[in-house]
């Protein structure tokens, strides 16, 4: 046993930090948020050049994968630069496109970035409908091609809107087995609150280092370090929750994966706002991006108390969490 | 990155599960801390020293079997999934036995070891003074140098396992005029039945004498009782003091079968609604730290040193152990009919139920990890001190004042 990652996963994540650390995130996150997708695709085309989508996909289809660590990998860092647009949604695409069936004809676009994918069960709400290439719904085992979808509404988090797609549209394939596509959006996104709430603690480290008061950095202060140290702790034990249920795929441990990281995330929020002070709280201030990421991600592809049933491997909750989890979820997700 | 478990591996493991199938007592032992307790698991200590399964990580000369870190953690899991018996000589084997592998001499290794892994020797820790506890520098019990050894003298407190236990050890003032606190101490064994020995049993929350006072009036130690050099008691110290936080005092085997046991006790009693999110979180917590550790092994094994992130590990599982045993005890209350005015009353007398005995045993094994759980942010250096080198350490975050 070596439950380390190895030296090419680790250049890996390096290689995916570089390349978003000089893409600006916080800017494409804003234009996303506006509307404007056009900085956004142009990221996604980098990303896939990266390999990112590739890892998704089946060798078969133009792909590299399934590779759930490697997956885990590179969305620990998306999640770390707040990027946005349906990366778990597109991930799960992957997984149900290879169903047998007229689906799979989509895959080679998704692995090599062309089409950006989302989905949502039937009669739900899908993420970023209107910056999707691809627009699925699931419903009653059938994999149907959505043709457009009604008006974008927004959430709590603006850089993630929500489009009702068409319920018609072609039948790509029927009798589909939710649970692996489900299972591998569910690790992602995971992974991807685990990197926000890395981020949102190196962010906060640095602001109380520098920011004064009584003539001494906040961050001198124990009851500010006691909790960031706890923040510290909840990621820790978060990170090989992630990377050990990438390695079985079981559903409880993606489940608890998703539980401990979704609460890591989100305790590195509430820290990171009490932390700063007023300016957090300040749409303008970078900051608010990953606050905002960590409360939707807390939620998406499973609440805290449906993972947590499937943990305990409840029955019932897990046919419950299965259906309803085929989609992003942040409170919009049902037509009103 | 895997997780995989090799032939070798899985040989061990049923190998370390037969035997504990043959031999873990059926029903479990008395109380730790009390004198039959105490007895009793001094005699399990032998009983797993008579066949290589005490020190399992210790070199066979000492009688271990030469286990890395991993194969240790798989003995842990397996030893603690037989449900068999908390380890009294705990103490000696996590603390001093790593201080003597690493700054003792191969006498005291061939004295002091065997013994400790037999338990016909159990050993208490000596740390804390009554004016030094977070601040441990600050301790003022003295090592005045005489002919052949050294005479202790003063005051140590919440020594646990003292109340029954046969030796201990700790750090003592050898010089008092040093410039900082933690310099002229010396790391000391002695003996808690040696003349001028005092011992006081303290009663825990629960009243068991589960720590002591121990009182020194110019008590004589031979110099080889010294661990290491006199004067180097504190690096000597801490540099094990990261095993009893992290790695090796609270393995990951303990927790997972707790946790399986609650989620068992969940689903036997009821389901209770009210506390399932909390059941499903001591399995998560469970398996976090048991990745952690595996990780924070796998790393050690690559030659990085312990490091700061035994205060992440010790703060984590001590309070994890208490929300399991908050969650356990609330799980019991709420099948003892919650919906009545009764709620709760457990072990009420007229509430007898069908299968009393082993319930009620079973019930009280929860109340005594309860109280045990609830010193775990205590010991081993406060939780307090914990996030201080956390967030100094780790996160690099200024220092300030304590």
């Amino acid at each position: 046993m070596r439950f380390l990652l190895d030296d090419e996963q680790r250049a890996f994540a390096r290689s995916l930090d570089a390349l978003l650390t000089a893409a600006d995130t916080p800017s494409v996150v804003r234009s996303w948020g506006a509307g404007d997708h056009t900085p956004g695709r142009v990221l996604w085309a980098r990303l896939a050049d990266a390999g990112v989508f590739a890892l998704a996909v089946p060798e078969a289809y133009g792909g590299v994968g399934p590779l759930p660590v490697e997956l885990a990998v590179a969305f620990v860092e998306l999640g770390r630069h707040a990027v946005p647009g349906p990366l778990a949604e597109t991930v799960a695409a992957a997984a149900l496109l290879t169903e047998p069936g007229p689906a799979k004809r989509f895959l080679p676009g998704l692995a090599a970035g062309e089409l950006i994918a989302t989905l949502a069960p039937r009669g739900s709400y899908a993420l970023d409908a209107d910056a999707a290439g691809l627009l699925l719904t699931v419903g009653d085992g059938e994999l149907r091609l959505a043709e457009g979808h009604g008006a974008v509404r927004a959430s709590p988090d603006p850089a993630r809107r929500f489009g009702l797609p068409a319920a018609d549209g072609e039948l790509l394939a029927s009798g589909v087995d939710l649970a692996p596509a489900v299972g591998a959006a569910r690790l992602a996104t995971a992974a991807q609150a685990l990197g926000v709430g890395l981020a949102l603690l190196d962010t906060t480290v640095a602001y109380v280092g520098r920011r004064s008061q009584f003539g001494v950095p906040v961050g001198s202060f124990q009851a500010v370090k006691h909790r960031l140290a706890d923040v510290r702790i909840a990621l820790e034990f978060a990170r090989p929750l992630v990377f050990g249920a990438a390695l079985t795929m079981a559903p409880a441990d993606v489940a608890a994966a998703k539980v401990a990281a979704g609460e890591a995330a989100y305790l590195a929020a509430r820290t990171a706002l009490q932390s700063h002070g007023a300016i957090g709280y300040t749409a303008e201030y970078d900051l608010s991006l990953w606050l905002a990421r960590a409360r939707a991600l807390r939620t998406a592809w499973g609440t805290p108390a449906e993972c947590r049933a499937l943990v305990l491997g409840e029955e019932r909750a897990l046919v419950h969490a299965e259906e309803r989890a085929a989609g992003p979820h942040t409170g919009v997700t049902r037509p009103p | 990155m895997d997780l995989n478990r090799s032939p070798a591996d899985e040989a061990f493991r049923a190998e370390a599960r037969a035997w504990l199938d043959a031999h873990v007592p059926a029903r479990p032992l008395p109380s730790l801390e009390t004198a039959d307790g105490f007895a009793a698991h001094r005699a399990w200590e032998a009983e797993l020293a008579a066949d290589r399964w005490s020190v399992v990580s210790w070199p066979a000369a000492y009688g271990g079997r030469d286990c890395g870190l991993l194969r240790w953690l798989a003995f842990e899991e397996e030893y603690y999934a037989a449900g068999a018996p908390g380890r009294v000589g705990q103490n000696g084997i996590a603390l001093l036995a790593p201080a003597l592998f690493e700054h003792g001499t191969d006498e005291q290794r061939a004295r002091v070891l065997p013994p400790m892994a037999r338990g016909e020797v159990v050993w208490a820790q000596a740390w804390s003074e009554p004016d030094a506890g977070s601040d441990l520098a600050a301790l003022r019990s003295r090592a005045v140098r005489t002919a052949g050894g050294w005479l202790l003298s003063g005051q140590k407190t919440w020594s646990s396992r003292a109340a029954f236990a046969d030796r201990a050890f700790g750090l003592f003032r050898s010089r008092p005029d040093t410039e900082k606190p933690h310099q002229g101490l010396t790391y000391l064994m002695f003996d808690l039945r040696a003349p001028g020995v005092t011992v006081r049993p303290i009663g825990r929350l629960d009243g068991r004498p589960a720590f002591a006072e121990i009182f020194l009036d110019e008590v004589y130690v031979p110099d080889e009782d010294v661990v290491g050099e006199p004067g180097q008691g504190w690096r000597i110290a801490m540099s094990t003091a990261g095993n009893e936080r992290g790695l090796t005092l609270r393995s990951p085997g303990r927790f997972l079968a707790s946790a399986d046991r609650l989620a068992a006790l969940w689903r036997g009693r009821g389901r209770d609604p009210y506390t399932r999110d909390r059941v499903a979180d001591a399995l998560i917590g469970a398996r976090a730290h048991q990745l952690f550790t595996y990780a924070h092994a796998c790393r050690v094994l690559e030659g990085e040193p312990l490091g700061p992130e035994s205060s992440m590990n010790k703060v984590f599982w001590s309070e994890f152990d208490i929300a399991l045993h908050e969650t356990a005890l609330d799980v019991l209350a709420a099948a003892d009919g919650g919906d009545d005015a009764w709620g709760g009353a457990r072990g009420t007398p007229g509430m007898a139920r069908e299968d009393g005995q082993e319930a009620a045993r079973e019930e009280d094994a929860w109340d005594e990890g309860y109280v045990f759980a609830l010193a775990g942010p205590l010991y081993a250096g406060t939780n307090e001190i914990q996030r201080d080198i956390i967030a100094e350490r780790l996160l690099g975050l200024p220092k300030g004042r304590r």
